[in-house]
């Protein structure tokens, strides 16, 4: 394969992903109400999203969910590891299964199962059964990027500071945490986005009159989506867009930098 | 007069603006043990790896059995590799991992099953046919990458410091089975490595690289006792590298003192280096040396004392199996031909390298 | 110390039992009763009558399709990315992520809009004279969105895969006589294995359990097994069918995590 063929390739499945996004833009400047129609620039739906009480509820819903179920996730499946990777192996074994049970089963299935369990409870659906699966399906993934960081880990290091005269605390907290911060923080940004992205199983743990934003949606395709939706997730996307390559664009400076280097001493 | 195998012919290469070989000019004889040695960066992986078609070089020629090669793939040359941290295919059993390159030449199976028979039995890993290389400790598959390079009857193996993952002790043993199986598969084996003491020990001939550039290309006995250029004495092995200057014909003023050598030849009060090996510096009583120190330093290596002299403004590097106590004065004296007597670097470049290292 | 660690795991060892074990048992234990709680297998063996077989059937079609169109076109971008060889690992794992800040449900509704009669991918077509697309719910659509939605996992772990691969391996390959056609099918394909099996598993499940896609781009006609299994649980409210048509769903996740644990004992191919 040529190059220029190569980056004819890659474009083209980018377009693919990315055409969808576009269109969506492009619809929250729309300023007719039907998708199909362009009614001229727009940005109407921007300024009437504030004052579209529903919308704006199942966004907070929506944000609060997913930054608590998030760090709720960092912080269990944190501790989990490093208990893990002091466990006997046949131990670790089972409980990383049991890890992967919501990852490798379909959404669907987690779904009814938490639902069902739910109801056998006695719990009231709501914001709280929501927060209580999504923290469920979080961990796992907290669990997969914190693990294999842990697995690199050396173990000196902490032994180190310990020899340097370092409480157990202290080592961990200056040290190997550290350490597992890279693994942690995109443990934290992966359930972060999961969280936010889930409809499947919040479909089935919500309760009636709360809503969070993939659910508004599903109930309003029948009817026709509301434009502001499309203001709202352009004004997500874009300002996660935005943030994403300004933390992106620091550390990899470093990064090239170093590789250099490392070219430069071969 | 052996035959001339490999010649590499102006050979340049850079990688991102920078010069990694420049202009390397480079004949290998056909059975010969060549060894590239150099510190990390000089270019010498980059040369085998030109050999082998890993990389183009950006110019020159490089000329295999009178046939230009340059432009040919990897696939296509007559020449095997075994690859630093030895690239073992981990997906496949011992015996598929050597019969790999004969499968892809589709030879019958039962000259397949003799090849890997002979191959694990040069190395010394009989039995080992159903094995998968993860199973195996970093000796083995060290071994095993060489069995894989050899069952192709390459002409030449090249070999990335193959040895450079291995403890010391495996270390020395390979070096030994490497000389054993090149004689015993009579082919040429160029070999990459940093190492001296591994240079000196296994090759009929060391190409010493520095930044790209050769800096000397001779015998083991050679590069270690007729050094050309501080550099490549400083490389091989601790030696004593002092400024000096060229009186005349067989006599060089070292610190001051004139010391009786054989070289002719570098003109009258011309400025040289000297390298003089620290076990060719003889310690006597301090009338009857030429010059006079005071012992400093005192550390019993074995075989030998090293110690170190303060004399004339210099610290000497001395290697005895007599003793000299911390504090004792003595003379200092060389053999004539124990007097290595080399030009001043020339280029800046040079300068800057002798200081590097 | 080390002894005392170990129980940090004690708050996740209850919560995975309460929310990940129990439920679970409770699915089997709805599929496996009636309504007064007496054992049966009807709930598992009405996958049998014609609608419901019909469903799984077409379930199962589409999601091996787009496992497969997902596969195809993954593996060579994997490999264009995988050799980049730029220190940008963490990059191309954005560039597929990013898209789900987006809303899952209006990326998939975006497609009706540029699908559509007079959308802008038709426009396109005709714009170079092409015949025009005419998809829109139909089983094509939800294949598309089956592919759309669930490409990036399958390019994230075969990239994965693909991208720790060790360049001598390839080169040793090379150096052996073997030319690029036989380096792919003898190095490159058996040491992604992982990455592949991965890569399928996270889509093929996704696409067979899916209801959310077909009720977007399939119109309201294309019952898929998950339609099925969720209008049993909001609109029919009989819990024991639907728990007992999961069951079934189940079995094909458990085959293929299965066939997953014996290629990839490690679990090197997982996502990240």
């Amino acid at each position: 394969m040529t190059k220029i063929a190569k980056r004819i390739y890659v474009s083209l499945i980018f377009l693919f992903l990315y055409a969808p996004i576009g269109t969506l833009i492009v619809l929250s400047f729309n300023a007719s109400k039907t998708r199909s129609k362009w009614g001229g620039f727009t940005l109407k739906w921007y300024a009437s999203l504030v004052r579209d009480g529903d919308i704006m509820e199942a966004l907070v819903n929506t944000l609060l969910i997913a930054v608590i179920s998030s760090l709720v996730a960092t912080i269990i499946g944190t501790i989990s590891c490093i208990a893990m990777s002091n466990m006997k192996r046949k131990t670790r074994t089972v409980l990383m299964g049991v890890t992967n049970i919501p990852m490798l089963n379909a959404d669907i299935v987690t779904g009814i199962s938490l639902m069902l369990l739910f109801i056998s409870l006695g719990l009231r659906f709501g914001f709280g059964t929501i927060l209580l699966s999504h923290i469920t399906f979080n961990i796992p993934y907290v669990i997969l990027c914190v693990m294999p960081r842990m697995k690199q880990l050396n173990p000196s290091t902490y032994e180190a500071a310990l020899d340097l005269g370092a409480s157990h605390l202290t080592a961990f907290f200056k040290v190997k945490l550290p350490d597992l911060m890279p693994g942690i923080l995109s443990g934290f940004l992966m359930a972060f986005t999961m969280s936010l992205d889930d409809f499947i199983i919040t479909h089935f743990t919500k309760g009636a009159g709360v809503d969070t934003l993939s659910t508004k949606i599903y109930t309003e395709v029948k009817k026709g989506i509301k434009p502001e939706m499309y203001a709202l997730s352009t004004i997500i996307f874009l300002t996660v867009l935005i943030l994403l390559f300004l933390v992106n664009m620091a550390p990899n400076k470093d990064k090239k930098e170093i590789k250099n280097k490392e070219n430069k001493s071969l | 007069m052996q035959k001339e195998l490999i010649k590499l012919e102006h050979i340049s290469k850079s990688f991102d603006g920078e010069m990694v070989l420049d202009d390397l000019n480079l004949n290998i004889q056909e059975n010969e043990f060549v060894t590239l040695l150099g510190p990390s960066g000089c270019g010498k992986t980059t040369t085998l790896r030109i050999l082998g078609g890993f990389v183009n070089p950006d110019t020159g020629r490089v000329i295999f059995d009178d046939k230009d090669i340059t432009k040919i793939p990897p696939n296509k040359r007559q020449l095997n590799t075994v690859f630093q941290k030895y690239a073992l295919f981990t997906h496949m059993t011992i015996a598929d991992n050597i019969a790999f390159g004969l499968k892809i030449k589709n030879k019958p199976k039962s000259y397949i099953d003799d090849k890997i028979k002979y191959a694990l039995k040069l190395v010394n890993l009989e039995g080992y046919e159903k094995r998968m290389p993860d199973s195996l400790s970093g000796g083995q598959q060290q071994r095993i990458a060489i069995a894989r390079a050899i069952v192709n009857e390459p002409k030449v193996l090249l070999l990335d410091e193959p040895l450079g993952a291995l403890d010391l002790k495996l270390r020395q043993e390979m070096q030994y089975e490497l000389i054993r199986m090149k004689n015993e598969l009579g082919i040429t084996f160029i070999y990459v490595t940093h190492d001296q003491e591994e240079a000196l020990t296994m090759s009929d001939k060391i190409v010493v690289m520095n930044q790209g550039y050769i800096q000397q290309i001779g015998s083991p006995e050679a590069i270690y006792n007729e050094p050309e250029n501080a550099f490549v004495a400083d490389f091989i092995g601790d030696s004593n590298i002092i400024g000096a200057t060229m009186v005349q014909d067989k006599l060089v003023e070292i610190l001051g003192a004139k010391f009786a050598c054989v070289d002719t030849g570098f003109g009258t009060n011309k400025p040289v280096d000297v390298v003089i090996r620290p076990e060719d510096v003889e310690l006597v009583e301090p009338e009857n040396g030429i010059i006079q120190g005071v012992v400093t330093h005192l550390i019993f290596k074995g075989v030998h004392y090293e110690m170190e002299v303060m004399a004339n403004g210099y610290e000497w590097l001395v290697h005895s199996t007599t003793l000299f106590p911390v504090g004792k004065e003595v003379g200092i004296k060389v053999d004539p031909f124990n007097i290595q007597i080399m030009n001043k670097p020339e280029s800046e470049d040079e300068e800057a390298v002798a200081i590097d290292i | 110390m080390t002894s005392k660690r170990k129980f940090l795991a004690t708050p996740y060892v209850f919560w995975s039992v309460l929310f990940i074990i129990v439920p679970l048992c409770m699915i089997f234990y709805y599929g496996l009763t009636d309504k007064t709680g007496a054992f049966t297998l009807e709930n598992i063996a009405a996958i049998a009558t014609a609608e419901h077989s019909k469903a799984l059937w077409l379930s199962l079609l589409l999601s091996v399709i787009s496992t497969i169109i997902c596969f195809f076109l993954a593996y060579p971008l994997a490999m264009i990315l995988a050799n980049m060889k730029v220190n940008q690992h963490s990059f191309i794992i954005l560039i597929f992520i990013l898209p789900m800040w987006m809303n899952f449900l209006l990326r998939t509704l975006a497609w009706q809009t540029l699908l559509e009669k007079t959308g802008v991918i038709n426009s396109v077509l005709s714009f170079f004279g092409l015949p025009g697309l005419n998809i829109i719910n139909t089983p094509y659509a939800i294949i598309l969105g089956m592919v759309y939605n669930f490409l990036p996992f399958m390019v994230l772990p075969l990239y994965n895969a693909l991208s720790k691969i060790d360049e001598n391996v390839i080169n040793a390959a090379k150096d052996l006589g073997a030319n690029k056609i036989q380096t792919f099918f003898r190095i490159i394909l058996p040491l992604s294995v992982p990455g592949i099996i991965s890569g399928i598993t996270m889509v093929f499940v996704p696409a067979l359990t899916t209801f959310v896609i077909s009720t977007l781009l399939g119109g309201s006609k294309i019952l898929l097994i998950g339609n099925v299994i969720e209008q049993e649980f909001t609109q029919a409210s009989n819990w024991h069918l639907g728990s007992g048509l999961s069951i079934v769903l189940m079995l094909f996740i458990i085959i293929n995590m299965i066939i997953s644990t014996v290629f990839d004992k490690d679990g090197e191919g997982a996502m990240l």
